[in-house]
């Protein structure tokens, strides 16, 4: 087995083209637990926390932010980030522990795509793009279409996850989540609400109650029909549950470990509730 | 420097030393080259996947988990470990035995509060709130509640663990 630690993409890219094989490994808090577990021995392995360009972010002109695959959530829980993004400045900080919020990292996250990565609601509330880029191309890909289902992404195996791309909002944003504590926890049910007051839509997208996280188009567009979103009173209670009602019918949960079906169900209603009413209280 | 590390040698910067470490398996986390490799067994191993704190270490001036980090990827990084926080004499900080006799401010109010009974969470707990302390030296009951929620600990009830930070706290402030 070998460990290669470039310093750069073009590095990276280098180590990949030449092991093929190699495992991609960035704050470590997921491939780790599989190493120390025996039930992942990689051949070969590329360490990408070391470069630096991947754990930059950058504001662009076009009223967008790009964010380094290798940015720590700790940096996206404070400070200018959490006011540009404050739905993914709470999602960063529910992901696990600060020890892991200090390690984890968006690109980690859209690696492993766990349909219970923090982050990844966020993202696809959010329409975000990500960044790929090989040793002779770079694309771009739509969440939508990165993200194909349980740990398993759009990524060809000679690519690189550099960066994701969001768009700024204007308008309420937030994220919430249930599991079985406050703190260390993976999700049981998860869900992201981003309003669009531009556009005068709002956007809901759920974890870990499908195989992929999932957009509920259908109860986005039918609260745009029953509540005026440029509104600055409180939505009425009736129409937050049934937005609720109609979000939960639109999650795909299973039985797991960590939860049952019905239970994710009911829960991912129940956030969506909380989560327009915080938009807006009354 | 693109390096390329099989089973060799390589060296991690610790407690302000070069600490080189030979014939490992370069898969092995840092938790266990810092406890079977070079003799500072302060970071204690639970969990292995990052949900009880025990093991944590600071690198780079962030406090993470060792267990979840590849030894091997953390060349070039500063690592400090619990046995690294004694501040009089960081070089003394090779081996657990050089510090027995020493505690740091943190871990004295760990004593004289109650914090620590088995003592298995404690090393963890003081590189976190060393971490915390440091950064943010008048914490709110939150900030603390926060920065330690990596860190289980199922003998105190955390009360004691509290009561320990608060009294670091009023120590500092007052020798400022």
């Amino acid at each position: 087995m070998t460990v290669a630690i470039p310093l750069t993409i073009r590095e990276a890219l280098d180590a990949l083209s030449n092991t093929p094989d190699a495992r991609l490994i960035q704050g470590g808090t997921d491939m780790m637990v599989e190493i120390n577990f025996n039930h992942l021995k990689p051949n070969n392995m590329i360490a990408l926390r070391r470069v630096q360009e991947l754990r930059t972010w950058k504001k662009n002109i076009d009223g967008t932010v790009t964010i380094g695959a290798g940015v720590p959530y700790q940096e996206m829980e404070t400070g200018e980030l959490k006011q540009l993004i404050p739905a993914l400045a709470e999602a960063a900080r529910t992901v696990g522990s600060p020890q892991i919020r200090a390690a984890g990292t968006l690109g980690g996250n859209l690696g492993t795509c766990s349909p219970a990565g923090d982050g990844l609601p966020v993202l696809f509330a959010l329409d975000a793009i990500v960044h790929l880029e090989s040793s002779d191309a770079s694309r771009d890909l739509s969440i939508h279409e990165f993200m194909l289902g349980v740990k398993r992404n759009a990524r060809n195996s000679n690519e690189i996850i550099t960066a994701v791309t969001v768009p700024l909002l204007d308008g309420w944003q937030g994220y919430a989540k249930v599991g079985v504590r406050n703190a260390m926890v993976i999700s049981v049910a998860s869900a992201c609400l981003a309003v669009d007051t531009t556009t005068q839509s709002v956007r809901i997208a759920l974890g870990a109650v499908g195989p992929t996280i999932i957009r509920c188009r259908d109860a986005e567009f039918w609260l745009s029909g029953q509540f005026d979103l440029s509104s600055t009173s409180g939505i009425d209670t009736a129409v937050a549950k049934e937005f609720g009602r109609r979000v939960a019918l639109e999650s795909k949960p299973i039985d797991d470990h960590r939860s049952t079906a019905e239970y994710r169900r009911h829960a991912v209603g129940i956030l969506a509730q909380r989560l327009i009413t915080r938009a807006y209280p009354s | 420097m693109n390096e390329s590390l099989g089973n060799e040698m390589y060296t991690l910067h610790i407690n302000g030393q070069d600490r080189p470490v030979v014939d490992a398996w370069v898969g092995e986390s840092l938790l266990y080259v810092l406890r079977e490799r070079l003799e500072l067994p302060g970071a204690k191993g639970a969990c292995e996947q990052g949900e009880c704190g025990s093991c944590t270490v600071l690198m780079d001036g962030d406090a993470v988990c060792s267990c979840l980090v590849m030894a091997a990827t953390a060349v070039g990084s500063d690592i400090v470990t619990v046995e690294g926080l004694i501040e009089q004499n960081p070089t003394m900080a090779i081996t657990a035995q050089a510090i027995t006799s020493q505690v740091t401010d943190v871990q004295q109010a760990f004593i004289e509060e109650g914090g620590v009974q088995c003592g298995f969470c404690t090393p963890g707990l003081i590189v976190a709130v060393h971490h915390l302390l440091d950064k943010n030296p008048d914490p709110t009951e939150l900030e603390v509640k926060e920065s330690i929620s990596g860190n289980i600990c199922r003998c105190t009830g955390y009360g004691r663990i509290f009561a320990a930070v608060e009294a670091v706290v009023q120590v500092r402030k007052a020798n400022s």
